[in-house]
């Protein structure tokens, strides 16, 4: 223990030392590279979402924001938001108990298939939906039939957003919950918990933090999915336009003050985004710390 | 599939003899459950859908498949997205590891602010940054007008197309050197310095070879982003055909023609390309992980 303490301190005190060290000026060079490269492609894009959006006054950004085709792209993207996210939490906790907990042939490649959304191209994400609910679709004619519609409606940019939105909450806790181990489930188990009850109090709280985090990622990216959506939404205005759609409307109509406006609404959420993930990320630090040095002190 | 899996895990007793199942034993519940649950969703989200695409690229003979696929324009726009791709992974590589290396090993004022917004193209959706992004790169824009003063324009042009890619990339290789780079042990680079390397030899032959595997792993996380990504490059791009189209955008384009099948063709190689990233992917990590001893 004092070792693995002396250790650390000369781990920091040796990153000071003059044989490993940089002299100043290739550091100072470094930093300013590293803040030159990332105003031009971070800080850059995010300031003029703000001075485009007030551009033209703060009576046209709160008119833009509040405009009826506004509020219901609002409105649409919250109610495929609401609905992607807790499909994927209840997708992604059954895919890692199993996967975490068990040992079964095939796992890895298993866990390879759960990413495929992320390398997928959002325009395929549409796509296949497309070739499956769209009117030349394998489920065409049958859906046309019976009246049911799925592309250009509210069910199709569901569903375009669930598949984008898939692996968010199963990768945070898979790596997690097979790093925890299954010895305190076990526990439950032989002391005579039943399984939902071990579920609740020993799986869940233990991986709390991961799972929002998870979430957080999840509802961010579902709110902003734009090229999947775009294939299956046909924009209609007031019916099946999100906000990331509407944006493009706007644009296009050269109404550049007011697509701002809107875009700021979604740069806001990616800011809370960040902050909320950074708290996530200290507090989960600071548990894992605690339990560290808990178990160092016994 | 999962019945037979819980099936086997209730009647194995521990009289019978040890049979080869796919899943090992364990006290713990749910197994049919949870794994039964997660391949009917994941089958009807993901798989089963995806299938539908390459039986749908199917439909054309193959004549007709491969003129879809070698079709100049398709080409055109295979070359822009690979070339733009490639271009933005590059530039992320470089930048990327030097950011990462300036977060770890040096302080400065605002650092964890910075350290925490390089993660803002993950949260930020695709068309702000398109729009952002091409407002700040016009020939009147605050960067692109500098650019114009050299004759050279970005936006609506690859180069416009390359920015995006960077733009939503940038985290990838950041992210996958910073964990590495913090965990390397100061020791070795000590030795190094001890034994009479200069500064530089010790990262060219000491930290580089270390930080390899998570810096190849990044790139290819930020070329496999970019090759699929659409939304902030059709603001960019000016969507020119043979010029500055990218393949997602052609197959929007067919789609909107209605040309289903040759969407689905066109789809099929993306979606393949994709699979064989992925897989190499992982194959990277694996290496990287066991580089790393994590």
């Amino acid at each position: 223990m004092a070792g693995a303490i002396s250790a650390l301190n000369k781990r920091k005190t040796g990153a000071a030392h003059a044989a490993t060290n940089e002299s100043t000026w290739v550091r100072v060079t470094l930093i300013s590279v590293a803040l030159t490269f990332l105003a031009l492609f971070l800080f850059l894009p995010l300031v003029i979402v703000f001075t485009e959006a007030f551009a033209k006054g703060a009576q046209v950004y709160f008119a833009a924001i509040t405009e009826p085709a506004a509020a219901h792209a609002i409105k649409l993207t919250l109610i495929a938001a609401g609905i992607a996210v807790p499909c994927n939490v209840i997708f992604g906790l059954a895919a890692a108990w199993a996967i975490a907990k068990f040992d079964f042939r095939g796992k890895q490649f298993v866990i390879t298939l759960i990413d495929l959304p992320f390398a997928v191209s959002p325009v395929i994400a549409g796509l296949i939906y497309m070739l499956l609910f769209g009117r030349q679709g394998f489920f065409g004619t049958w859906l046309g039939d019976h009246d049911i519609q799925i592309m250009f409606a509210v069910p199709g940019i569901v569903l375009a957003t669930v598949f984008i939105t898939f692996p968010f909450v199963a990768r945070e806790l898979i790596p997690l919950m097979q790093e925890q181990g299954k010895e305190q489930e076990e526990a439950a188990i032989t002391l005579g918990a039943s399984g939902w009850k071990m579920f609740w109090r020993v799986t869940l709280p233990s991986v709390k933090w991961a799972l929002l985090y998870g979430m957080i990622l999840c509802n961010a990216r579902a709110m902003g999915e734009f090229g999947a959506v775009s294939v299956v939404s046909g924009k209609i205005r007031e019916q099946t336009n999100t906000l990331p759609l509407h944006i493009e409307i706007l644009y296009n109509e050269y109404q550049f003050a007011a697509a701002f406006a809107v875009a700021s609404l979604l740069a806001l959420l990616a800011l809370f985004t960040l902050v909320l993930k950074s708290l996530l990320e200290w507090k989960a630090a600071r548990e894992h710390e605690l339990a560290v040095r808990a178990a160092s002190a016994q | 599939m999962s019945e037979i899996a819980s099936a086997v895990l209730n009647t194995a007793s521990p009289f019978s003899k040890p049979k080869k199942t796919w899943v090992k034993k364990s006290v713990l519940p749910g197994f049919g459950l949870s794994i039964g649950l997660a391949a009917l969703y994941a089958s009807l989200i993901v798989f089963i859908p995806l299938a539908g695409l390459v039986l749908k690229s199917l439909e054309l003979s193959w004549p007709d498949l491969w003129a879809v696929i070698s079709n100049p324009r398709a080409v055109a726009s295979y070359q822009l997205t690979f070339g733009a791709s490639l271009a933005a992974a590059s530039i992320n590589l470089v930048f990327g590891l030097i950011v990462a290396w300036v977060l770890v090993r040096y302080e400065f004022f605002g650092k964890r602010v910075i350290d925490a917004l390089v993660d803002l193209p993950f949260a930020l959706p695709t068309a702000v940054a398109g729009i952002a992004l091409t407002a700040l790169y016009t020939t009147k824009g605050w960067v692109g007008q500098w650019f114009w003063l050299a004759d050279i324009k970005v936006a609506y042009t690859w180069l416009g197309v390359t920015v995006a890619l960077t733009f939503i990339g940038l985290p990838f290789v950041v992210r996958t050197v910073q964990p590495v780079l913090a965990d390397l042990e100061a020791e070795v680079e000590e030795a190094a310095a001890s034994l009479g390397a200069s500064r530089w030899q010790t990262f060219s032959r000491v930290l580089l070879p270390a930080l390899l595997p998570s810096l190849l792993t990044g790139f290819a996380l930020s070329f496999a982003r970019a090759i699929g990504e659409y939304g902030s490059v059709v603001f960019i791009s000016g969507n020119m055909p043979y010029k500055t189209e990218i393949t997602p955008l052609l197959i929007m384009t067919k789609l909107e023609q209605f040309d289903y099948a040759g969407a689905a063709a066109l789809g099929t190689v993306m979606l393949v390309f994709s699979f064989v990233l992925l897989l190499l992917i992982n194959l990277l990590q694996h290496w990287s992980h066991k580089r790393t001893g994590g």
